[in-house]
C-alpha cells in the first residue's frame, strides 16, 4: 500500500501505484462476477428470492443440474457438492461482489468525484443483473421485502441512530417533525389525488386503476429514502442544519409512510370505506409513531441498564447494542408500529450510557461494527436494486410513469415552499430558499418504496407500479443525486464549517449555554435552552446514577478534561524524551489503568451540546494520535510513564488508515474524515503539552483525524498547559 | 431615567425604551409586568434600587434576535444593542469582573471554577485557564481584551445563540 501525506484535493493515489492497484482489483471483480455467474449457472432458472432470505431457498431440492455424480463405482478423491453449501455460499458471493464493488469505486480515480457511490452501485447491479440474464434467460434473484426490512435495512437505520447529532437534531426537532409529517401527508394526497386525475384523463390505458390504488402508489413514492439521502448528502457537505433537516425528514417519515401504507392497503381490502375508518387511521399515526417511540426509549434503557454489568465480561458488552436495538425494531415490526423511530429511539436513548459503562475497545468494536454493517448493508441495497430492475415483468405507460415524476418533483417542492414559509415564523434560524431547495431537491427515493411495491396485492395494473416505481427511484437516485452536487455548488449553499473548535471556544460557548438558560429563566420563556436545562438536571439526578456504574460517575467536565490528558498521554507514547519528569508516584497496576483508560474514553455529551460530525458512512473517527506537530510551548508529565507499546501500534496503523482514508478528495465518506479536522487542535493542543518539545514544529497534516472512538464529538474542553501530572490519586479522590 | 418600577409605566417611556431597545410595544409591556413579578417575589433577584426597569430592558435587548431587516432601519450611529459585537460584550463583561476591559487568568478562573464546580483540583482548573488564554492572546499580554475575545468566537454563532425569541 502506498502511503503518503495527503493534501484535500490531489489524486489520491501516486501514479506509479495506481495501475497496477487498479488493475489486480479489477481483475478480482471480474473473476468474482465470473463466480457468480457460475452459480447463476449451476441453478436451474428459477425466479426465487435470493437466499439472503434465508429459509425459503427451494431451488436446492433441484438436484438435476450437472453437478451431482451417480453412485460411484469406486471411491471419488475429489467431489464437489455445491448444493450442500448453496445458500451461504452465494450470499457471501454477493457480499463480496458488494464490497468490491465498494473498493473499486474508491479506487477509481475522477468518478467518486463527479458520480455518487449510489449511482455506480445501481449501474453494477444492473451489469450484473444484465449478464445473468443473459445466462439464465430469466430473471435474475430479486431483492425480498422480508430479507430488506429485516436484515438490510435496520443496520443502517441503526448506525444513522447511533451517530445522531444529538443538539442540533432536537434543537431542529420541531421543523423536522413538521416536514416529516405534514409534508409526507400533503405529497401522499397530492401525489395520490393527482395520479387519480391523469388517470381519469387517460382512461384507455389507465381505466383500471382505482383511487385508492393511487393513494396506496402515492403513499410509497411519497416518502424520502433515509439511505439514499444519507449516501447522497454525505459526500457533499453542506451545512449542519440543512443536513439534519433532510436527514431527520427521511428518518420519521417512516412512521407516516408505513401507516398510510398499511391503511390503504387495509382499505383495499375492505368492501367500503367510511369516514370513521379514516379517521380512525390518522390516530393510527399518532399510535404508531408514539409507539415506536417509547418501545426504542424502553429498550435503549434496558440496554443501558445492561451495559452496567458488563464490567466483567467486556468481550460481549458490544453484542447487547445490537441486540437490544434489533430487537426494539423486530418488536415494533410485530406490532406493526414503526420500526425505525424505535431503532433510533433506542440508540439515541442508549449511546450516553453504554459510552459511559463500556470499556473503550468495546466502544470502538461497536462504532466499528455498526458502520461495517451499515456499509455492506447500503452496497447490498442498491446493487440488488440495480439487479431486480431486469426483470420479465415491466408494464411501461407513458403517461403514467412521466406523471408520476413531474408529480412527486411539483409536489414535494410546493410542500417545503409552504411549510417552510409556516415554520420560518417559528424558528430562530430561518431556513433560507438555497435551503429549501436543496431539501425539496435532495428528496430522493430508494429501496424502501422499492420493497413496499413489491408487497402490494395482487392486481393488474401491479407491474405498472413496480415499473414505474423503478423509474422514479432510478431517476432521483441517478439525476439528482448526480447533479445535486454541482447545484449546492452553483447556488453557494453554505458548506460546512471546517473549523478547528479550540478551548476556549468551548469554554465560552458553555458559558453562553449557561448564559442563556438564565436568562431564559428571567424572562420566563420555557425555550430550548429552559428544557435541556430541566433534562440534564432529570439526567444528572436520577438517569445517570441508575444506568452509570459507581465509579463512573465523576463530573462531566472533569472526564473531558481527563480524556484530553490521555490523549496528550498517547501521543506521548510516541514521544522519545520527556522533559521535566516528575517521578510517579507509584507504579500503576493493570486494573488502575483500565480504570484510567475507561474514565478518560468517557465521552461528554453535557447538554447534548457537541456537535457530532460524524454523519459519515465510512468514516469512523479513529482513536489516533497522529499529529506530528509538537508545539514546543508546553510540558506534559504523565505519571505512570509511557503508555505501553501496544498503543503505539494501532496508532500508527490507525494514521495510516486515516492517510488513506483522507487521500479522496470528494469522496463519499472518508471526506468526512477529512474535514474532521476539528480534532486537530485537539491534538495539537494535547500534543503541545507533550514532552517532545525539542522536536522541531512541523506543519500538523492538513487533516489530522485524531479523535477517540467514544469520542466523536467533543469538543476540546480543557488541556493541561504547564507542567502537570496526570495524577491518579487526584483522580480517584474525585 | 428614573422610572421606578413601583409606578405604572408611561408612555413616554415606553416610548423611549422603543428607541433605545429595539422592542416593540407589546413586548415591552409584556416584559414589565414579568419584571413586576419577579420584582414582588423579593427573592432578592431584582430588588428595585439595584435593577430598574430600563437597566433590565436594556439587558435584554442584547437577546433580542438580529433581524435583517433591522440593519436598513437603523440610521443612527449607534450600533444597536443586539448586534453581536454588543452580544459578545455582553458576554465578555460576565468574565471581566473587575471591568478592566481585559480577562485575566484569575478572573477566567474564577468563572471556571462556578462552572465546573468542586471536582475539579485547582491544579487542573489552572492549567485549563492557561491553555484559554494562551490561544486567545495575541500580543501576549496574558490577557484577554475584548478583540481578542471576538476572535476567537468568530467562527460561532453568536447572534443565533444568544437570541431569544420574545414573544410578541
Amino acid at each position: 500500500m502506498c502511503v503518503y501525506p495527503c493534501t484535500p484535493l490531489c489524486p489520491p493515489v501516486p501514479s506509479s501505484c495506481y495501475p497496477s492497484m487498479m488493475a489486480a482489483l479489477w481483475t478480482l471483480f471480474w473473476a468474482l462476477s465470473v463466480c457468480l455467474l457460475g452459480c447463476a449457472g449451476l441453478t436451474p432458472p428459477q425466479a426465487h428470492n435470493l437466499p439472503p432470505s434465508v429459509g425459503s431457498n427451494s431451488s436446492s431440492s433441484s438436484g438435476g443440474g450437472g453437478l451431482h455424480v451417480d453412485a460411484p463405482m469406486a471411491l471419488r478423491v475429489f467431489s464437489l457438492d455445491y448444493h450442500h453449501v448453496q445458500a451461504p455460499f452465494e450470499i457471501v458471493l454477493w457480499i463480496m461482489l458488494a464490497s468490491l464493488a465498494k473498493l473499486g469505486f474508491h479506487w477509481s480515480g475522477r468518478v467518486p468525484a463527479v458520480v455518487p457511490e449510489s449511482c455506480v452501485l445501481i449501474m453494477v447491479g444492473l451489469l450484473v443483473g444484465g449478464v445473468i440474464y443473459g445466462v439464465r434467460h430469466s430473471a435474475p434473484p430479486t431483492l425480498s421485502a422480508d430479507s430488506f426490512f429485516l436484515f438490510l435495512l435496520p443496520p443502517i437505520v441503526l448506525d444513522a441512530g447511533y451517530f445522531l447529532p444529538g443538539r442540533l437534531f432536537f434543537e431542529n426537532l420541531g421543523t423536522i417533525l413538521w416536514y416529516a409529517v405534514l409534508g409526507t401527508f400533503w405529497n401522499v394526497l397530492g401525489i395520490g389525488l393527482s395520479l387519480y386525475g391523469v388517470c381519469l384523463l387517460a382512461p384507455s390505458s389507465l381505466g383500471d386503476i382505482s383511487l385508492l390504488h393511487c393513494l396506496l402508489f402515492s403513499s410509497l413514492i411519497a416518502a424520502v429514502d433515509p439511505v439514499a439521502v444519507l449516501s447522497v448528502f454525505q459526500e457533499m457537505q453542506v451545512n449542519d442544519q440543512l443536513h439534519i433537516l433532510v436527514f431527520g425528514e427521511s428518518l420519521l417519515n417512516d412512521a407516516v409512510t408505513v401507516v398510510l401504507y398499511k391503511l390503504f392497503e387495509s382499505f383495499l381490502r375492505l368492501p367500503s370505506v367510511s369516514g370513521l375508518d379514516v379517521l380512525l387511521g390518522m390516530c393510527r399515526v399518532v399510535v404508531v409513531g408514539l409507539g415506536g417511540l417509547f418501545l426504542g426509549l424502553f429498550f435503549g434503557l434496558v440496554a443501558a441498564l445492561t451495559s452496567r454489568f458488563t464490567s466483567r465480561a467486556q468481550v460481549i458488552a458490544p453484542l447487547f447494542v445490537f441486540l437490544y436495538s434489533y430487537l426494539s425494531y423486530l418488536t415494533s415490526e410485530m406490532l406493526h408500529l414503526s420500526g425505525i423511530t424505535a431503532i433510533v429511539t433506542c440508540a439515541v436513548t442508549m449511546k450516553q450510557y453504554v459510552e459511559a459503562n463500556v470499556s473503550e475497545r468495546s466502544n470502538t468494536s461497536i462504532q466499528y461494527f455498526l458502520k461495517m454493517w451499515s456499509s455492506v448493508s447500503e452496497t447490498l441495497i442498491f446493487i440488488f436494486l440495480g439487479v431486480s430492475t431486469i426483470q420479465d415483468v415491466h408494464m411501461w405507460s407513458w403517461p403514467f410513469v412521466c406523471s408520476t415524476l413531474l408529480l412527486c418533483l411539483f409536489w414535494r417542492t410546493t410542500g417545503v415552499l409552504l411549510l417552510t414559509s409556516v415554520v420560518n415564523k417559528l424558528r430562530r434560524n430561518a431556513v433560507t430558499f438555497r435551503d429549501q431547495f436543496i431539501i425539496a431537491y435532495g428528496g430522493l427515493r430508494g429501496a424502501i418504496c422499492f420493497s413496499l411495491v413489491f408487497l402490494i396485492d395482487d392486481f393488474p395494473k401491479k407491474k405498472l407500479f413496480i415499473t414505474t416505481t423503478i423509474v422514479v427511484i432510478l431517476f432521483t437516485v441517478f439525476v439528482q443525486g448526480m447533479t445535486i452536487k454541482p447545484l449546492v455548488e452553483l447556488l453557494d449553499v453554505k458548506r460546512k464549517k471546517k473549523a478547528l473548535p479550540t478551548v476556549s471556544e468551548e469554554i465560552h460557548t458553555r458559558l453562553i449555554d449557561h448564559l442563556m438558560a438564565g436568562m431564559e429563566d428571567v424572562v420566563g420563556y420555557w425555550g430550548q435552552h429552559f428544557w435541556k436545562d430541566k433534562f440534564e438536571q432529570f439526567n444528572k439526578k436520577y438517569l445517570r446514577r441508575f444506568l452509570i456504574r459507581e465509579d463512573q460517575q465523576a463530573h462531566s467536565i472533569l472526564r473531558v478534561y481527563q480524556e484530553l490528558e490521555r490523549r496528550g498521554q498517547r501521543g506521548d507514547a510516541e514521544a522519545s524524551s520527556v522533559v521535566d519528569p516528575r517521578p510517579p508516584s507509584r507504579p500503576l497496576l493493570p486494573e488502575e489503568m483500565d480504570s484510567i483508560r475507561r474514565i478518560l474514553s468517557r465521552n461528554l455529551q453535557n447538554f447534548n451540546k457537541k456537535q457530532t460530525r460524524a454523519y459519515s458512512r465510512h468514516s469512523l473517527h479513529q482513536d489516533v494520535a497522529t499529529n506530528r506537530a509538537r508545539k514546543p510551548l508546553h510540558r506534559h508529565q504523565s505519571v505512570g510513564g509511557r503508555y505501553t507499546c501496544n498503543t503505539t501500534a494501532p496508532q500508527e496503523d490507525d494514521e495510516r488508515l486515516s492517510d488513506s482514508l483522507r487521500g479522496r478528495a470528494g469522496l463519499s465518506r472518508s471526506h468526512t474524515v477529512c474535514t474532521r479536522s476539528s480534532r486537530r487542535t485537539l491534538s495539537d493542543s494535547l500534543a503541545s503539552t507533550e514532552s517532545q518539545t525539542q522536536s522541531q514544529p512541523e506543519n500538523p497534516k492538513p487533516e489530522g483525524v485524531d479523535q477517540t472512538s467514544s469520542d466523536q464529538q467533543h469538543p476540546v474542553e480543557k488541556t493541561p498547559k504547564k507542567q502537570l501530572s496526570f495524577n491518579l490519586e487526584n483522580e480517584n479522590q474525585q | 431615567m428614573g422610572s421606578r418600577a413601583s409606578t405604572l409605566l408611561r408612555e413616554e417611556e415606553i416610548e423611549e425604551i422603543k428607541k433605545e431597545t429595539g422592542f416593540s410595544h407589546s413586548q415591552i409591556t409584556r416584559l414589565y409586568s414579568r419584571f413586576t413579578s419577579l420584582d414582588k417575589g423579593e427573592n432578592g433577584a431584582l430588588r428595585e434600587d439595584q435593577v430598574n426597569f430600563r437597566g433590565f430592558m436594556r439587558t435584554l435587548a442584547h437577546f433580542r434576535p438580529v433581524e435583517d431587516n433591522e440593519k436598513n432601519k437603523n440610521v443612527s450611529n449607534t450600533e444597536p444593542l443586539n448586534s453581536r459585537t454588543n452580544k459578545l460584550h455582553f458576554a465578555f463583561q460576565l468574565y471581566d469582573l473587575d471591568r478592566d476591559d481585559k480577562i485575566s487568568r484569575d478572573e477566567l478562573l474564577q468563572v471556571l471554577r462556578m462552572m465546573v464546580g468542586v471536582n475539579i483540583s485547582d491544579e487542573q482548573l489552572g492549567s485549563i485557564a492557561d491553555r484559554t488564554i494562551q490561544e486567545a492572546d495575541a500580543n501576549g499580554d496574558g490577557c484577554i481584551s475584548f478583540t481578542e475575545f471576538m476572535k476567537v468566537l468568530e467562527k460561532v454563532d453568536v447572534e443565533q445563540k444568544m437570541s431569544i425569541r420574545f414573544l410578541h
